[in-house]
């Protein structure tokens, strides 16, 4: 296949996956914001969304005030914010099109009418709560039909081994992004100084990577923060967790190999940041520093990328 | 202007036999239920994104060309002429086109005047005694055809270099057959969806002797941007073949490799749908991004083929069109069954003082123009436009030709009070492999929109139709 359509193809998951996550925390920060203060401290959750989206610098490049009008229209509308929703859908849609021989029908008629949806409904943004909640779903709807398109209609062949690639790489970017925004709510008990305060921050943080009803599954326990922490990282049963989407990177990178007869750098490094985390438990993470062994993962996740690039891509 | 021939209210106003059903149905059919029909069409071109850039209009960059939902036919009978007419252009042509590019005997003849040719900006000397294989220039040619009356057609022009609608012929007829069963039903209606299958045997029959048994194809596109880039895509699909951009391909050792996943890998035939000044910065505009350094020198060295090949411009040159009458004679000393519209040259002093004189009757045509851009239709103009174009004609007569205001024929058609005339043309596709001439009974109808208008163009405001050809 070409190495321009697997790259679009790549991308194309990537925008879409990165869409649906900045509409779930824009709605977990909702959420959160709207209980009163005793519930939630002082902090300002908007700061923290844009940072876990990794837009703070740009976003004080233009506003002085991190507010909820503020930072739902530079997440979600604007065209000056290159990762915006709007943006990341116009994106996978000018890569859905110039890769429309790779796609299958369902799957470009979801991106494609979303993007006609977002010119017809959005284009003045959401004028109300009621009206953004509608957004958000739409987006986090978008993402799912893509996605569901994609896994009951491609051809099981490179150009969906690249899309999932795309999306899991995303995928594990964004919960890590979580994680390092949001590490010290999840020290373990001894080291803990937050209060019953925290509570309401680790159902946000489990919102917005839509595991909440999945914590109570997996551990049948009240929400402790060192468990909200082995489920986003080393859970490999939960799609988002750093686990999963590095089982199956590994999976769709051998499927690759396997199928041009060869391996390469990024199927060994795939591996490597497999093992590790296969290989590690909370105790250890937790004795190395929570921080660094996310930020550690954060920087080996982008190695990935810029390898399947160089190998594939270019 | 003579009242125009409608196609299916013939002449005397009598029912033409080929519309027969068809006016049964539209009397059956509530015209409620009509427009119902041509939302969802416009609802599903929409979103299966059949859309169309028009360059210079940054409001809408993506636009629908409008879909008429009344089929345009034509019967067998009209038919087997028109395919008959259109072999024989498109023969004549190819072998035109070899002829320029190699003896030159039609000049020597003194048919054409050399300079029509040489200082011709579309005449490639680079081709000058180049082979090209089985000695196909034009493997797809776009015909536009007209007519005024029930007997006649009229080759309005020749579209030899990267004709395109093809696209919209397959696609409108999908959406004709999902809206409108009954209506097939009733009627027997030549199928167009072997069109893909009959572009791909044509494109791998050229492939060049060094290709493997299995000649691998690609489609060249100059991108999402371009104004026929769905086409492109749509076509790429339907083939099974890579849609490749430039920078998808790279030159070594004069031959052509695509980018992939997995490494290199040789390309034997690009339909190029990008213009020859674009393909290679090296030979042509060296400022162009959208072609491949060295895809000339491979090209030149036999081991790709281009469809269409370099330097078919010449045999599309409006200035050249007029020629076309006695290029087929000449070779192949038989009349023409396709009639030329009658063009006066305004390179020839006659011809200019006529055509300066009849400004306000007559269609004026740049020589290099398409789209139907710089065009001046005399009984529509301004006095000011005409004046203006007199200018330009004095000033360059050489770049223009002129033709009578042709009565185009009508279909009815859709409109907001409700059923009415609009002129029509069409443009059938020939495609022309190493052994044999093949054309899909059908075509794309375009149909001016506007009361009384001439101008089929896309660009133009105007719409398609499906082209029934009546299997009889």
């Amino acid at each position: 296949m070409l190495s321009r359509t697997a790259e679009n193809l790549y991308w194309l998951a990537r925008y879409v996956e990165r869409a649906e996550y900045l509409a779930r925390t824009i709605e977990a920060t909702l959420r959160v914001t709207a209980l009163p203060n005793t519930y939630i401290g002082q902090t300002n959750e908007w700061d923290s969304a844009l940072l876990t989206a990794g837009v703070s610098a740009a976003f004080y490049e233009i506003y002085e005030e991190a507010n909820e009008t503020n930072v739902v229209e530079y997440l979600s509308f604007s065209t000056a914010n290159p990762s915006s929703i709007r943006n990341c859908i116009e994106a996978a849609r000018l890569n859905s099109r110039s890769v429309r021989t790779a796609l299958t029908g369902e799957m470009w008629d979801t991106i494609n009418s979303a993007w006609l949806e977002l010119q017809s409904a959005w284009s003045g943004g959401a004028k109300t709560r009621e009206q953004l909640a509608n957004f958000l779903r739409f987006v986090q709807e978008t993402s799912l039909r893509f996605d569901g398109s994609a896994y009951r209609t491609m051809l099981r062949n490179d150009a969906y081994w690249f899309s999932r690639l795309g999306l899991h790489l995303e995928r594990a970017d964004n919960t890590a992004r979580i994680l390092d925004v949001k590490y010290h709510l999840l020290l373990p008990e001894d080291e803990h100084v937050g209060g019953p305060l925290d509570y309401y921050q680790w159902t946000s943080i489990l919102r917005s990577v839509s595991a909440l009803t999945a914590y109570h599954w997996v551990y049948r326990e009240t929400l402790k923060p060192w468990l909200i922490a082995d489920l986003l990282i080393l859970n490999d049963t939960l799609p988002r967790s750093l686990a999963s989407c590095y089982g199956n990177l590994v999976r769709n990178l051998d499927q690759i190999g396997v199928s041009y007869g060869r391996q390469g750098a990024a199927q060994r490094h795939a591996r490597g940041v497999r093992n590790r985390l296969e290989h590690s438990n909370m105790q250890d993470i937790f004795q190395h520093g929570l921080h660094e062994f996310i930020q550690e993962f954060i920087a080996d996740n982008s190695r990935l990328g810029d390898i399947i690039a160089k190998q594939y891509l270019i | 202007m003579a009242v125009a021939f409608d196609e299916m209210n013939g002449p005397q106003g009598e029912l033409r036999p080929a519309y027969e059903e068809l006016s049964r149905w539209l009397k059956e059919t509530p015209p409620d239920a009509l427009e119902h029909r041509r939302q969802e069409a416009e609802l599903l071109f929409r979103r299966i994104g059949i859309t169309f850039a028009v360059y210079g209009d940054s409001e809408s960059t993506e636009r629908l060309i409008p879909f008429d939902v009344i089929p345009r036919i034509i019967s067998g009978k009209e038919w087997t002429l028109l395919e008959k007419g259109l072999r024989q252009r498109t023969r004549a042509i190819n072998m035109f086109l070899k002829d320029i590019y190699h003896g030159r005997e039609i000049l020597r003849a003194g048919l054409i005047p050399d300079d029509l040719i040489f200082q011709n900006p579309v005449f490639r000397p680079e081709m000058n005694g180049q082979d090209v294989p089985h000695d196909v220039y034009v493997h797809i040619a776009g015909i536009d055809i007209v007519r005024t009356n029930p007997d006649e057609f009229f080759v309005l022009e020749d579209n030899a270099r990267t004709p395109s609608g093809v696209s919209y012929m397959l696609e409108n007829r999908e959406i004709m057959m999902r809206l409108f069963p009954d209506l097939f039903a009733r009627h027997r209606v030549a199928p167009v969806e072997k069109y893909p299958d009959e572009l791909l045997s044509c494109l791998r029959s050229v492939a060049p002797r060094s290709a493997s048994t299995e000649p691998t194809v690609a489609l060249m596109t100059p991108g999402v941007y371009n104004s026929a880039y769905y086409e492109h895509s749509f076509l790429a699909d339907k083939l099974g073949v890579e849609l490749v951009e430039g920078r998808d391909l790279i030159v070594k050792n004069d031959e052509v490799f695509m980018r992939t996943t997995e490494g290199l890998k040789r390309v034997d035939v690009i339909y190029r749908r990008v213009d020859d000044d674009f393909l290679d910065p090296l030979t042509f505009r060296p400022d162009s991004a959208l072609g491949v350094p060295g895809l000339m020198s491979a090209y030149m060295a036999g081991n790709v083929t281009l469809a269409n090949a370099v330097g078919t411009g010449i045999a599309d040159d409006k200035a050249i069109y007029s020629y076309m009458p006695e290029v087929v004679k000449f070779y192949l000393g038989e009349e023409p069954i396709l009639k030329n519209v009658p063009t006066w040259r305004c390179r020839e002093a006659g011809d200019l003082a006529y055509v300066l004189d009849h400004l306000s009757e007559l269609v004026v045509k740049e020589v290099h123009g398409s789209g139907g851009y710089g065009m001046l239709i005399g009984p529509a103009a301004t006095k000011a436009t005409i004046e203006a174009f007199r200018d330009k004609l004095k000033r360059e007569p050489e770049g223009f030709i002129a033709q009578p205001t042709l009565a185009l024929s009508t279909c009815p058609t859709c409109t907001e009070s409700g059923l009415a005339p609009r002129h029509v043309d069409l443009r059938p596709f020939v495609l022309t492999g190493s052994k044999s001439v093949n054309i899909v009974a059908g075509g794309l109808t375009r149909v001016a929109l506007k009361e009384g208008s001439l101008v089929v163009n896309s660009s133009q405001g105007g719409g398609t139709k499906d082209t029934w050809i009546l299997d009889e």
